[in-house]
Parts: C-alpha cells; sequence; structure tokens
C-alpha cells in the first residue's frame, strides 16, 4: 500500500516534470526567441498547449496532496522552513498560469499583448527554478530545525550554489523537453530548423547544468553524492548519456516521434535516478537524521483510503487523458 | 499587526478570492450547456454565439480559479503547518478525491473549450456538462473537509494527537451534508444573478437586444430555483449549527443571553463588553422556532460559554445579517422574475425589473463571502473546533505580513485585471 503511494507519487511527480515542464519550456523558449520568429512562435506555443494546458498543471496538485495525506510530517517541515522559495514559486504560478490564458483570451489584441508575454515568458523560468530550488534544498541535506537565528531556519537550506544549480538544471530540462516537443508542432522547415537549434542548445545547457549540480553535490560533500553511485542511479545515468547520440540523430534528421520519446526517457532517467539515489529518504536534516517515507507515513487507516482514492482517480485520469491528448493529437495530424 | 493574524488575513484574503472564481467555475458549464443544447436543438447561432463567448469568460476565471486553487493547496502548509500535520491524515481523502475530479474538470474543459467543429457534436455538449458536474463535485468535496473543522469526527483525540483514525467517518462528518447543499445551492444563486444582472445592466445600455434577453432567461432558470431553495437550505444548515456548535449560533444572532423561548435579533450593533444588542428589532419567539422548531425551546446564549472562547460577535452578526438579507432580497428578486414569467411576461425584460437585477448582479458573491465569514470567524478560536486553537496552528515563520501583503496586492492586481478582461470581452461582442 505505502509503495503503491510513493509510486503514484512518483510518477505525479515525473509527469509534472514533463508534461508541465513543457509548458514551462515553451515560455523559457518564448524568452530567448527572436522578435522575428515570435509572432509564429506564440501561435504554435497556443496550438500545442492549449487543450492539455490546465491539465498538465495539476500534477503539482495531486503530489501536494498526496504528501499531506500520506506523509504530513514532511508537508509540514518543506512548507515551514521553505516557506519563501515556495511562496516565489506560487507567485511564478500565478502569474503564468493567468498571463497564459489572458493572452490568448483578451478579446482585443493590443499593446496589452506584449505585457501578458513578458510575464508569461519570465515567470515560466522563475517557478521551474524555484521548483527545482526546493527540491535541491530537501536533498541537500542542509535544512536545519533547530537553528537559532531566522537564517539559519528559514534562508540557509535552500540559498546555496547547490539548491540554485538544481534550479537551474530544472529550467534547462523544461526548455529541452519543449524545444524537441515544438519540432514536431512546427509546419514548415524554417520554424523546425529553429527548434533543431533550440533543442540542441537547450540539451547543452541541460548537460552542462547537470554536470554542475554533481560538481557541486562533490565540492559540497553532499550526503546525496555518494547515494547517486548505487547501481540502478548509474545505469540510468548511462542509459541517459548513451541516449545522447540518438536524440542528436533523430534531431538531424527532424523525426518528432522519436526524438521526444528519447528525450523525455532521457529526463525520466535523470529523475528516476534522482529518486533511487535518495529513496526512501525525502527530507535530509543538516544533523544527519532523515525524513523518510517510512518514518512519516500516516497511520495504516489513512493510507487504506487514499489508496483507495488514487486507484479510483488512476483509473479515471489515465483514460480520460489519453483520450484527450489523442483527439487532439489526431486533430492536428488531420489538418496537415 | 502579528502573524497569527497576518495568517488569517492571508487565508481570508486567499479563499475570498478563490471562492468567486470557483463559484462561477462550477455554474457556468451548466449555463452554457443550456445555451449549447438550444443551439443543438433549434439551430439558431445565436444561442452558438452565447456559448462561446460565456466560454471565453469561463476560460478565463477558470484559469484564475485554478491557479489560486492551486496556490491554496501550498497556503494550507506555508500559513498552517501545524493543522496540516493533524488534519492531513483525517481528511485527505476528500482532498485526494477532489483532485481526480478537478483532473476530470480540466480535462473536460480542454474537450470543451478546443472542440468546437472539431469533436462529435454531442460528445462536445456531454464534456461542457461534466466540467459543471466534477466542478460541484470538487465544490462538494472541498466543503466537506471545512465541515470536517466544524465537526471534528473520525479519531480520537489523545495527547495532542489524533488516533484511531477513520478518514471515511471524517469525510461524512455531521456538518458536511448541509454545508455542502447550501454552498452548491450559493454558487448557483450567486453566477447566476452575477450573469443576469451584467446581461441585464448592457440590454439597458442596448434595449430589445435578443443575445441579452436569451442570456437573462437562461441565467434567470436558476436564479430563481436557488433563490427558492437556499432560504430552505439556511433554515437546516441553521438548525444543524444549532446542534452541533451553538457558540457559533449565539454569536450568528448576537444572542448574549440564554432564553426560554429566545428572541430573533434582527439588525443592531452587538457590544462584547455590556453583552447588549443596541438597535435591534426583536421577534419574539422567533429564534427558538428558528433553532430548533419550537416557539417555546430554550436557545443557549453566549453567555453559557466561557469567554475566551467567544467567536467575535460583531463580525460573525453582521456577516449572518448581510447573507440573510441578501438571500431575502434575491427570493424576492426570483419570485418577482417567476410571477413575471407566468402572468406576465411582457414585463420581464421592463426597465425596472433590469434595473433590479443589475442591482442583484454583485450581491450573491457578496452573500457567498459573508457566509464564509460567519462559517470561518464563527468557529474561532478554533481551527479544529473544540481540538485546536488557530494560535497553535500557525507557522513558526516570522514577517507573515509581508506575504499576506504580497498576496493582497497580487489578487487585487488580478481582480483588476479580470474585471478589465470581462469589459474588452463586452466591449468586443458582436451584438
Amino acid at each position: 500500500m505505502l509503495i503503491f503511494i510513493i509510486i503514484v507519487l512518483g510518477i505525479s511527480l515525473l509527469l509534472y516534470l514533463i508534461l508541465g515542464g513543457a509548458d514551462f519550456g515553451a515560455g523559457i523558449l518564448e524568452l530567448f526567441s527572436s522578435k522575428k520568429d515570435f509572432g509564429r512562435l506564440k501561435n504554435l506555443t497556443y496550438q500545442a498547449l492549449g487543450p492539455i494546458w490546465e491539465a498538465n498543471h495539476i500534477w503539482i496538485i495531486l503530489v501536494i496532496v498526496i504528501f499531506f495525506t500520506g506523509f504530513p510530517k514532511i508537508y509540514s517541515v518543506f512548507s515551514t522552513v521553505l516557506h519563501i522559495p515556495l511562496l516565489l514559486m506560487l507567485f511564478g504560478i500565478i502569474a503564468r498560469g493567468t498571463a497564459f490564458t489572458f493572452r490568448h483570451y483578451d478579446a482585443i489584441i493590443d499593446k496589452s499583448q506584449k505585457i501578458y508575454t513578458r510575464v508569461f515568458a519570465y515567470s515560466s523560468f522563475f517557478t521551474p527554478f524555484f521548483l527545482g530550488v526546493c527540491a535541491g534544498a530537501v536533498a541537500s541535506g542542509k535544512i536545519n530545525l533547530e537553528g537559532q537565528s531566522f537564517y539559519d531556519v528559514f534562508v540557509a537550506g535552500w540559498f546555496n550554489l547547490f539548491s540554485f544549480s538544481v534550479g537551474l538544471f530544472t529550467a534547462a530540462i523544461c526548455a529541452f523537453l519543449a524545444a524537441v516537443y515544438m519540432i514536431g508542432e512546427a509546419d514548415d522547415d524554417y520554424l523546425r530548423g529553429r527548434f533543431v537549434r533550440r533543442a540542441r542548445n537547450a540539451n547543452i545547457a541541460t548537460v552542462l547544468s547537470g554536470f554542475l549540480v554533481l560538481v557541486i553535490a562533490k565540492v559540497d560533500k553532499l550526503e546525496l553524492y555518494d547515494s547517486f553511485f548505487n547501481w540502478i542511479s548509474l545505469m540510468l545515468f548511462i542509459l541517459a548519456t548513451i541516449a545522447l547520440p540518438f536524440l542528436w540523430f533523430f534531431l538531424r534528421h527532424k523525426r518528432r516521434w522519436l526524438s521526444r520519446l528519447v528525450a523525455a526517457f532521457q529526463v525520466s532517467a535523470i529523475i528516476i535516478a534522482w529518486m533511487s539515489a535518495q529513496f526512501p529518504n525525502i527530507i535530509l536534516l543538516v544533523n544527519g537524521d532523515h525524513m523518510t517515507f517510512y518514518n512519516t507515513a500516516a497511520p495504516e487507516s489513512t493510507l487504506k483510503a487514499l489508496t483507495f482514492a488514487l486507484i479510483a482517480g488512476v483509473l479515471i485520469i489515465f483514460p480520460l487523458l489519453a483520450y484527450l491528448f489523442k483527439s487532439f493529437n489526431k486533430i492536428e495530424l488531420g489538418k496537415k | 499587526m502579528d502573524d497569527l493574524l497576518a495568517a488569517r488575513f492571508q487565508m481570508a484574503v486567499s479563499l475570498g478570492f478563490h471562492i468567486v472564481f470557483a463559484c462561477i467555475g462550477m455554474v457556468m458549464p451548466f449555463l452554457m450547456a443550456t445555451s449549447h443544447f438550444r443551439w443543438l436543438k433549434t439551430g439558431e447561432e445565436i444561442y452558438k454565439d452565447l456559448t462561446k463567448s460565456w466560454s471565453k469568460g469561463v476560460a478565463i476565471f477558470f484559469a484564475v480559479g485554478a491557479v489560486s486553487g492551486t496556490v491554496l493547496s501550498f497556503e494550507l502548509g506555508l500559513l498552517w503547518p501545524t493543522f496540516m500535520e493533524h488534519a492531513g491524515p483525517i481528511i485527505g481523502m476528500p482532498f485526494s478525491l477532489e483532485g481526480t475530479a478537478f483532473f476530470v474538470e480540466a480535462i473536460a474543459l480542454g474537450f470543451f473549450l478546443y472542440g468546437w467543429g472539431k469533436i462529435n457534436k454531442w460528445i462536445h455538449f456531454w464534456m461542457g456538462i461534466l466540467v459543471g458536474v466534477s466542478g460541484v463535485v470538487s465544490g462538494i468535496l472541498v466543503v466537506a473537509a471545512n465541515a470536517w473543522m466544524n465537526s471534528p469526527t473520525g479519531f480520537t483525540w489523545v495527547d495532542g494527537a489524533a488516533q484511531n483514525i477513520d478518514p471515511v467517518a471524517a469525510m461524512f462528518n455531521a456538518a458536511w451534508l448541509s454545508q455542502s447543499i447550501h454552498m452548491t445551492i450559493a454558487a448557483f444563486l450567486s453566477t447566476s444573478f452575477g450573469v443576469a444582472g451584467v446581461h441585464a445592466f448592457l440590454l439597458i445600455k442596448n434595449p430589445e437586444n435578443p443575445f441579452h434577453q436569451k442570456a437573462i432567461r437562461i441565467a434567470m432558470i436558476f436564479a430563481f430555483i436557488a433563490a427558492i431553495l437556499q432560504p430552505i437550505s439556511g433554515d437546516f444548515s441553521a438548525k444543524d449549527v444549532a446542534q452541533r456548535q451553538p457558540v457559533k449560533l449565539a454569536a450568528m444572532e448576537a444572542h448574549f443571553k440564554t432564553e426560554k423561548p429566545a428572541d430573533l435579533i434582527v439588525g443592531g450593533v452587538p457590544n462584547e463588553e455590556t453583552e447588549e444588542v443596541d438597535f435591534a428589532i426583536h421577534l419574539p419567539g422567533m429564534l427558538s422556532f428558528l433553532a430548533f422548531g419550537d416557539f417555546e425551546s430554550e436557545v443557549k446564549g453566549l453567555e453559557d460559554f466561557p469567554k475566551e472562547n467567544w467567536p467575535p460577535v460583531l463580525i460573525t452578526h453582521f456577516a449572518f445579517q448581510i447573507m440573510v438579507g441578501i438571500g431575502m432580497l434575491l427570493l424576492l428578486t426570483g419570485l418577482i422574475y417567476l410571477y413575471f414569467r407566468w402572468k406576465k411576461p411582457h414585463l420581464i425584460f421592463n426597465k425596472r425589473f433590469l434595473v433590479l437585477l443589475a442591482c442583484c448582479s454583485p450581491l450573491g458573491f457578496i452573500a457567498v463571502e459573508a457566509g464564509w465569514v460567519v462559517t470561518e470567524v464563527g468557529r474561532q478560536p478554533w481551527i479544529i473546533y473544540e481540538i485546536m486553537k488557530t494560535s497553535d496552528a500557525v507557522s513558526p515563520m516570522p514577517g507573515l505580513k509581508y506575504s499576506f501583503i504580497l498576496i493582497t496586492i497580487c489578487y487585487l492586481f488580478l481582480s483588476l485585471i479580470v474585471y478589465w478582461l470581462m469589459s474588452r470581452q463586452i466591449k468586443a461582442l458582436k451584438y
């Protein structure tokens, strides 16, 4: 039961990073797009994301609900010590979700479009960045519940190089996913070429920032660094690396589904590697204690009810979501 | 401002903001579906245009509702970590089911908004209904979790921690039914009067416009039904509160002294120091009747409870009076509409009635906010009634007033933008 809940939690987080992440990335790409391409990019972003937009962002709610129901102590600790970056992330979520919708549904097209776009693009970067900062803080072992000063308890845990590097890495992953995803959505060769170039750049940024995370973890002597060398994580890292030349090959030949699959596989491999390196710990504390899935789990009766609710949810959500993706994908293909 | 007060204000602002968008997101799909259905049946383009222009508004409201709801799921922990640590395992069940319902809502909305001319028209129609149904289910589940705070069951409280947790019993606590019925009808009442009022206002400026006339006719179907049902559900709720939370009832009614029979106090300014209500109208025996269905029964006054456990009487009483007053006014308006529909159809769009409808437009939402003030402020000083005090649940993070100020500015700003966007939607109408 506990394992089932943990698996659903992991899948939800992974799907948020891949589906929601591609959404974030689309905004980040706008940040780096030239004026000339912008108009077409904007339309494409909308076509690609529109129907699935809201659904992609509900995964994070599911993650939160699983935490506060199943692992309440974790939820209360991280929302206390990570108050500041979480709040910043929430402002990003608000700004981004509204700006995206307003940009499309504003009945009068005028200068305000520029403002929506700017807000959308910047918050698309900051939201996953702070999400990554929080994830980094949780994994870093720098969270201090017994600190004396405000800085010790509420700042030091996340305001450090390691957390920031994880934030950058998260944002880079998003941009990478979006660029690869958009290649398939582009409707002419010019734009497709642009996305291929972007996907490459984002891929380089991802690899570099991922490397940065590892280097800082090593220099900082984080416990996490050592746990990365378990055989599952190592194998996944190797697989993700082996997949790189394939990705580049598919990108060069503009194979939309194969490059999407490889990109999603690489990102999943890295995320799962991180999860398995950390399992069953969730929050590593500065005093060496670990808050784990096991020592924070809610009582049996709650886990049972949660399992039941999640099974019902999975049975309803996945078929509907598959139908949504299929319907709109078919429509787009039909048009071409 | 101390941190507790800041946290309470931030929660009030966040919920008060979200609730408006949640109500609109729950009810508009049904209005759209009605118009959609008429288009599918009659083929009149005007109904299609109405459905589409409503759906554009709904897309905007839904987006704001979705992000403010996401924010709330974090704020529960950012502001009340101790509460969530204990309550999470007990009331997580409705929240996790709500996650599913909200997912379904978002997926169905994707189909509905983007499906025009792309998917089978009846599937499209039913997706619209599904948006509304899953929205209502989400609302009921969230209210069930809130009801548990008023009527905590499904656990035993031993040495400051919950044991023997039964999430199903907690979800179906004694207050869930009356509260969720009252809230669901309130959503229909506020949204449908809100919509009718906006179209009435536009119709005054542009008389005989069939687009707005049709919109008003559709919205008023829901409005008058909700207006008639709401007082009945309110009575059911009041009797429930009288049983479960007598101190809340006493604060709502500004009922200081235990009386048998008890007067109903209308209006007035309660004074907690003197335990008197100034400038009030007294209706003899009415409170006994409303609370227990018997003119002779005893109603406990605030004096029977220790003063440190009193909710703020003035706020609770005022909010309650505002809610009931608006409910009565909307009932009257609904009945007038019903009478016109039935006996004098030519009067439905007469100017005076349209002015009345336009004035009613914001009232339902004000009543919703007032009702939430009653239930939340009326539960103070408890966050979990008679189990945990609000002051024991607040985050240890200092400087909560800054996050309160930032969130408030953010939501004020968003409200202005939404208002501005709606006025632009209206400007762009082709009718």
